[in-house]
């Protein structure tokens, strides 16, 4: 029987290829930072949750906002898994009348829970989440995905500041640290360094993981959830196009879908992983 | 002459804001750094566990507000207008409005009203910047009274609200037990010769206006068209064709408020002249509400000018014009 770590890989690397494919089928999309993020939204769903496709199920349910809007196809990958919706509307994905927008936009798509894309304003969303559920004195907990050029915009300290200050230890927020964004290297487009103290000093305490190691995302959102009196922020070091050799790193894969050569080759690559 | 009351929106909004959250524990309230000023600070007495003060950061406090709702909560957030409408414009437009999120904005400090603070707190566009928002219900009261049926219409409905207050006290109008229905113009005085449109502050201008006309034999009808979106087309075609000329009046920009809105729906269906009163100068100025009212244009006056200007550019009776055109 496989365990836990090896059942999630399995997941991801499947969840990959669906990704892989449904920005294929969409002819444009954001590539890099859905593979980047895709191991920590299955540890996730698949392992740390608790949530339910069934609309107005019982039971607790735990809230995921994806600050960094563009890798809705990541998001799209593991609801679809989960059951949300059949998995045939993934290869509809940033088509009219499709349910799968380019970026989260909650009114179309079961399981996503506001409209995200423009940068900055999901980890508000959080702490907005999260204060409701202390009100409703609930141990449902709330994880926000931000990427690193993300942490550009200024609203996201504004809600660091927030987070900490309320003391919402139920949000745990990742950092999806690439490295990399549209223009570049992060650190030569407007460095963000250093990200640790920086978190630390507004109030959060910080859990510095490989985002592609499942044993240390579980471990770390484990952490998080016993962390008392402040948010967690797990920062996580990740690998743009994660998974496929040749976008590894790759800049050009930000916002770029695989074309049919690059899908067959990356396919054959994930089938031999 | 009876006395006019004068009363505070704000004062108004803060205590049927108190009032709500007594009858609901669902309403929570938040605040950028002006709870005092925008009077929600009555709500934080009374429920300081259901109050959260943001700080000085406009665009956090609404998309945390979009989040209290997501998970339920029927969240108040309030702050200056110019900040509401302008600093947090895309926090309202992704965070609230795509998503139809039931969040309440309650932004005092419209208008030119504002006075001392001056042009930089003068919100002068923010009917404009929320009228165009995808969801929303935008809505400028004309009293106190109204501002108080408003913000509890806006609590029982779901979705987005704008809603603006002011720092000045205005003059009682409506009854205290006034309903408010988004979408719902009211007729406050019947006419033949000309209809004022009119919300906020200078509902009452048009009030003066039309006892002003009234003198010099003209017959205006006045209209409080406080529910700015969705706005009333019915009341606006009634009007454009009762009367056949149009004045509306606002304590805002005359692109894109409240002006811009009846003119959009007159010229798609019963086209007739639009004057518009409202502010026409690039920014405002320091000084006291009622001076920067005379000194831009936003005053009884005003009205009454532009109401003999739009009867002057009403077109001759159709017959007339039908003769003309064969005899021509």
């Amino acid at each position: 029987m496989m365990n836990d770590i090896d059942k999630l890989k399995e997941i991801s690397r499947n969840l990959r290829k669906d990704i892989l494919r449904m920005l294929h089928a969409a002819g444009s999309g954001h590539t890099g930072g859905s593979l980047s993020a895709i191991d920590m939204l299955t540890a996730l769903y698949f392992s740390r949750m608790r949530h339910s496709p069934t609309p107005g199920a019982s039971g607790p349910r735990d809230r995921f906002i994806l600050s960094k809007g563009h890798g809705a196809p990541a998001l799209y990958a593991v609801l679809a898994q989960s059951g949300y919706f059949d998995k045939k509307h993934l290869m509809t994905l940033r088509k009219v009348k499709s349910i799968l927008s380019g970026h989260p936009y909650s009114p179309s798509t079961p399981g996503v829970e506001v409209c995200t894309g423009s940068l900055g304003q999901g980890l508000s969303i959080s702490n907005g989440i999260a204060m409701a559920l202390k009100l409703n004195k609930s141990d449902e907990r709330v994880f926000c995905m931000m990427g690193d050029g993300e942490t550009q915009e200024g609203q996201v300290w504004e809600a660091a500041m927030t987070a900490a200050h309320y003391k919402l230890d139920n949000v745990t927020a990742f950092l999806d640290n690439n490295g990399l964004q549209i223009d570049g290297v992060v650190k030569d487009v407007m460095g963000i360094e250093p990200i640790g103290d920086k978190w630390r000093a507004f109030g959060w305490e910080v859990y510095e993981i490989d985002g592609h190691d499942f044993g240390q995302i579980l471990d770390a959102v484990d952490k998080a959830g016993r962390t008392k009196g402040k948010p967690s922020l797990i920062w996580a070091h990740t690998v743009k196009g994660k998974g496929v050799s040749f976008m590894e790193n790759k800049v050009a894969f930000h916002g770029k879908a695989p074309s049919r050569e690059e899908l067959d080759l990356a396919m054959a690559e994930l089938d031999a992983a | 002459m009876t006395e006019v009351k004068m009363k505070s929106l704000r004062d108004a909004y803060g205590q049927a804001l108190a009032d709500l959250g007594a009858e609901n524990e669902n309403i929570v309230v938040l605040d950028a750094d002006l709870s005092g000023s925008t009077r929600t600070s009555i709500f934080a007495a009374r429920f300081p566990e259901r109050f959260f003060n943001m700080g000085v950061a406009e665009q956090d406090m609404v998309s945390t507000a979009a989040g209290l709702a997501a998970a339920g909560k029927i969240p108040f957030a309030s702050t200056f207008a110019v900040f509401a409408s302008g600093r947090a414009w895309d926090q309202v437009r992704q965070s609230v409005c795509m998503g139809k999120m039931n969040v309440k904005i309650v932004a005092s400090h419209g208008g030119i009203t504002v006075g001392e603070d001056g042009p930089t707190h003068q919100a002068l566009e923010d009917i404009a910047l929320m009228r165009v928002m995808p969801n929303i219900t935008v809505i400028v009261p004309a009293d106190a009274h109204e501002t108080a049926a408003a913000v509890r219409r806006a609590a029982q409905l779901s979705g987005p609200f704008y809603i603006r207050t002011a720092r000045d006290k205005f003059p009682v109008l409506l009854r205290e037990d006034v309903e408010f229905t988004p979408g719902k113009a009211a007729r406050l005085r019947e006419g033949t010769d000309v209809a004022i449109i009119a919300c906020g502050i200078m509902v009452s201008k048009a009030l003066e206006a039309a006892e002003v006309l009234s003198n010099e034999g003209v017959s205006a009808a006045v209209v409080n068209m406080s529910s700015i979106k969705p706005i009333d087309v019915e009341m606006i075609v009634s009007m454009a064709r009762e009367t056949g000329a149009i004045v509306t009046a606002e304590e805002h920009s005359i692109i894109g408020g409240l002006g811009s809105a009846v003119a959009e729906e007159v010229s798609e269906t019963e086209p007739v002249p639009v004057i518009r009163v409202g502010m026409r100068a690039a920014v405002g100025s320091s000084g006291a509400p009622e001076e920067l009212l005379n000194l831009f244009g936003m005053n009884t006056e005003a009205v009454v000018e532009a109401a003999r200007k739009a009867i002057g550019m009403k077109k001759e009776p159709a017959a007339t014009q039908a003769k003309t055109v064969m005899t021509g």
